[in-house]
């Protein structure tokens, strides 16, 4: 891949974040204008401000006008962009990508998701007209091929290997009753999940991130231009995106222990931003916790674990909120609730937090020094999706 | 010479013990009845039994499919999926027959299963496939629910100039006379009947004229001193069905001899299908030299007569009755039977109902949705199911042969029980299955795919499948088929 990359032209200068939650007092309106609001004030600037936006979401709207709408924004080009669940880090690369073509000199990304209006549990896909012959399977059921996979080739007891998946979901609980805007704050131990009744596999709802509502938004703007707004800018190092061409689904190769739009856009991102050590060169990670399994995978697809190892390393506290690569601190998608449309930019609301010293203290990372952040968002099913790398740093070079 | 080229009958794997309809509903009964899986209608039905029929004959040159002779597809059965739409175009694009193939249903009442049998017997077609299917329900409690069974069946009928015919038709009668029997309306499932010694009656009484009538068409003689004839040859077997046990039961006593093959106690009356399924029970067990009648009682009655051929002895079915009747599961409960058959509704999922499948995209991907055919790359030999222009390894566009892979197996190389999804009868299982390369391929081909007729402890990594026509889902009124996978039993 030559993707060569933006690496600190482009800074965010200010992100705002709703509270991820069951709202069922805000359409997605209120929750764009919550976020906007947030993000407008935290970059002192106001809407007319900003040259053009890009809008995120999933299935809660279509075309810019909705955005434009609840914003009231004035002759502004407003794009709509979606990526399955990475649509929050899409339309964030779409306006970096703006500023740095000199077209804008600010630019938004927001991406909101109203799931709770559906009148059903769970994601549900919009259906488009098709021949009927698509699978029909949970993206539950489809990420738990995962752990019968993995245990049988890395040699790894099942039932060990199902604790330590669920002890990624209690590390995430854990982060995540220290979050006040995330969904559940309430611990979650181990033994707890693992007594939980199979949903899908040996997949329960615990091993399910939260479905919410919620918005989140950054605005950017050209990396010279950054100290005009901010003391405290997040550089852009690098901004990946690798779509599947489904070729999992039908290459019997894929094994599904890994993803492999995954590892290419975090090797293609390490590449753009010069990582070579990524578990000691980041300070911290906010990555897809889908389901538990997906996180496992992720250590080693982000290069973060050996292969086969993931597992001993999640056991070892590695990852924990004191570990040496601090893993979804927030909470993650788990613990902090999954608006899909936003969720990507609220792995960077982290990071944002985290770099700029403005987690609170019970869950600031003691790897802050490190000053680079990774958020990795991903969507669709093992062998079919697509996935998002981004790096952040807090200072150039 | 004109007859029968191949047969089968497809039994679904479930069965339900009568036994089980008694615990509930008092009394005593005996044996059991095939039930058609929540995914199967008649039309799936009539396409296994026909996929059955098809690879019971050689083909004639190496890479033809069997069914390239096929001139023309009936289909009959009293329980159609679809009214107005013609339930025969859908076997058909299953079966991948040629496009010059006809395909027509002849449903409604049970007299059209003999019905399209004879008529192809008649006719002058070289080769046709002729179709049964029904799904026998019922009230709750009702004769026609226990004694009822769900069967496809499918005859290869032609003349031998097409293959080698197994049963040669010697003849046969057809008597019609209106009476008021049994009846139900389109759409219903309770059947109606006139007093039982009425019907009863009336069948046995037809019946024997259409059997004197059948043995003056093929001067074939009854047996010795039934007919005051003398003739050589006499019907050895008699093979009688029709709604009325009773009529059937006594006609055998008539003409001396004990009704064929008896599938009460292990299939159950199979409807529309019953003539086609005994005549395929019985020539999958005869000798050559064997004179057969199959008799119908339905609104009068209808008689043929076969003889095995030669050629029969080198017949070899894919899957005989008596095969499918020992592979099968009669642990259903009785709850589960009349929750599949509608009669019990289950509170669904909290989860949206599966959208319609759209007419024009079906229709584009034909060859895939019905026929499973996906597509192999020319120079890397990898396998796109579903079929694709652009190679997955090769990158090469529009460099694809057409690749058949209903007939493959393969083998199950992860799965996972999906308690949450949507289906008519949770959970789901489901599987990512490799197949065995097809032919004379290098590379297999690999496919995610559900599984029917199985229990999660049923499957393994490594469990063998093989592939099955079926009705995934509902929607709009529009049947969505599609394939699965079930264990190779």
């Amino acid at each position: 891949m030559s993707s060569h990359g933006i690496k600190d032209r482009v800074a965010i200068i200010g992100m705002g974040c709703t509270p991820f939650r069951e709202h069922w007092d805000k359409g997605a309106d209120d929750l764009m204008v919550d976020a906007a609001k947030e993000t407008f004030s935290s970059a002192g600037l106001d809407k007319d401000q900003i040259d053009a936006y890009w809008f995120g979401t999933a299935q809660s709207a279509m075309s810019g006008v909705p955005m434009a709408s609840a914003l009231k924004l004035q002759n502004k080009p407003v794009s709509r962009v979606e990526n399955f669940c990475a649509t929050g880090s899409e339309a964030l690369r779409q306006a970096c990508y703006a500023v740095a073509s000199g077209a804008f000199d600010t630019a938004m990304a927001l991406g909101v998701e109203k799931v709770k209006d559906s009148g059903y549990q769970g994601l549900n896909a919009f259906p488009i007209p098709n021949d009927g012959t698509s699978r029909t399977l949970t993206a539950a059921a489809m990420f738990s091929l995962v752990l019968p996979a993995y245990a049988e080739k890395y040699g790894v007891d099942p039932d060990e290997l199902r604790r330590t998946v669920a002890r990624i979901a209690s590390k995430n609980h854990h982060n995540g009753s220290l979050n006040p805007r995330a969904m559940y704050r309430r611990e979650m131990d181990v033994d707890a999940i693992c007594k939980m009744a199979a949903v899908a596999g040996q997949l329960s709802v615990m091993d399910c991130a939260g479905v919410a509502d919620g918005s989140a938004a950054a605005i950017v703007c050209r990396a010279e231009d950054a100290e005009r707004y901010t003391d405290k800018p997040l550089y852009v190092k690098a901004l990946s995106f690798v779509a599947g061409n489904g070729s999992g689904l039908i290459d019997s190769t894929y094994d599904y222990t890994t993803f492999r739009e995954c590892e290419a856009a975090a090797n293609d991102a390490y590449q753009q931003a010069g990582i070579t050590d990524p578990l000691h060169e980041l300070a911290m990670a906010e990555v897809h916790d889908c389901f538990t399994p997906t996180e496992l995978v992720l250590m080693e697809d982000l290069g973060f674990a050996k292969r086969g190892e993931a597992w001993r390393d999640v056991n070892a506290g590695v990852f924990d909120l004191g570990g040496e690569l601090p893993v979804n601190c927030d909470g993650g998608l788990k613990s902090f609730g999954h608006p899909v449309g936003a969720s990507g930019l609220r792995m960077i609301f982290e990071a944002w937090l985290q770099l700029r010293g403005e987690a609170p203290a019970e869950r600031a990372i003691s790897t802050a020094d490190r000053g680079l952040a990774l958020t990795h968002n991903l969507g669709g099913y093992p062998g079919e999706m697509v996935s998002f790398v981004g790096i952040f740093g807090n200072r150039l070079g | 010479m004109r007859g029968i080229i191949s047969g089968a009958a497809y039994v679904p794997y479930w069965r339900l013990q009568r036994a089980r309809i008694a615990e509930f509903h008092g009394g005593r009964a005996q044996g059991a009845r095939s039930v058609a899986s929540y995914d199967e209608d008649t039309t799936t039905m009539a396409v296994e039994a026909a996929r059955l029929a098809l690879a019971s004959v050689a083909p004639s040159a190496p890479g033809d499919h069997p069914g390239d002779a096929i001139g023309s597809l009936t289909f009959a059965t009293s329980t159609p999926t679809y009214a107005e739409k013609t339930n025969a175009t859908i076997a058909h694009a299953a079966l991948r027959l040629p496009r010059t193939c006809g395909a027509f249903d002849t449903g409604g009442a049970l007299r059209s299963g003999i019905g399209s049998l004879l008529g192809a017997l008649r006719g002058a077609e070289p080769a046709s496939l002729v179709l049964s299917a029904d799904i026998r329900t019922g009230p709750a409690n009702s004769p026609d629910e226990a004694n009822g069974g769900d069967a496809g069946a499918a005859l290869i009928v032609g003349d031998d100039t097409s293959g080698p015919v197994i049963a040669e038709y010697l003849g046969g009668a057809s008597i019609t006379a209106e009476y008021l029997d049994r009846w139900r309306g389109p759409g219903e499932t309770r059947v109606k009947a006139w007093e039982d010694r009425f019907g009863e009656s009336r069948a046995l009484d037809l019946g024997m004229e259409a059997w004197i009538a059948a043995l003056d068409d093929t001067g074939v003689g009854a047996a010795p001193g039934l007919d005051g004839t003398k003739r050589q040859e006499s019907v050895e077997e008699v093979l009688i069905t029709g709604p009325r046990p009773k009529a059937n039961t006594g006609l055998a006593k008539k003409l001396a001899r004990a009704a064929g093959v008896d599938l009460t106690a292990t299939v159950g009356n199979a409807g529309t299908a019953d003539a086609a399924l005994q005549l395929v029970a019985a020539l999958e067990t005869a000798e050559p030299g064997k004179v057969i009648a199959l008799i119908s009682l339905a609104d009068g009655a209808d008689v043929a007569i076969f003889r095995t051929t030669d050629a029969i002895a080198d017949w070899n079915p894919a899957r005989t009755v008596e095969d499918q009747i020992a592979a099968g599961n009669d642990s259903l409960p009785y709850a589960k039977f009349l929750s599949w058959r509608g009669t019990l509704v289950p509170n669904p999922p909290n989860r949206p109902e599966p959208a319609r499948a759209s007419g024009a995209a079906a229709g584009r991907s034909s060859d895939w949705k019905f026929g499973l055919v996906g597509s192999v790359d020319r120079g890397t030999g990898a396998v796109h199911m579903p079929p694709a222009r652009v190679g997955f390894d090769s990158g090469t566009i529009d460099d694809m042969d057409p690749l058949p892979m209903a007939d493959a197996r393969g083998t199950v190389a992860t799965f996972t029980v999906d308690r949450l999804a949507y289906s008519p009868s949770p959970p789901v299982i489901f599987a990512v299955v490799d197949f065995d390369p097809v032919g004379e391929a290098e590379r297999g081909g690999r496919l995610p795919v559900e599984i029917c007729d199985a229990t999660p402890d049923q499957l393994a990594v490594g469990t063998r499948v093989e592939m099955t026509f079926r009705r995934l889902n509902t929607a709009d009124g529009i049947a969505n088929y599609f394939w699965k996978a079930r264990p190779v039993r």
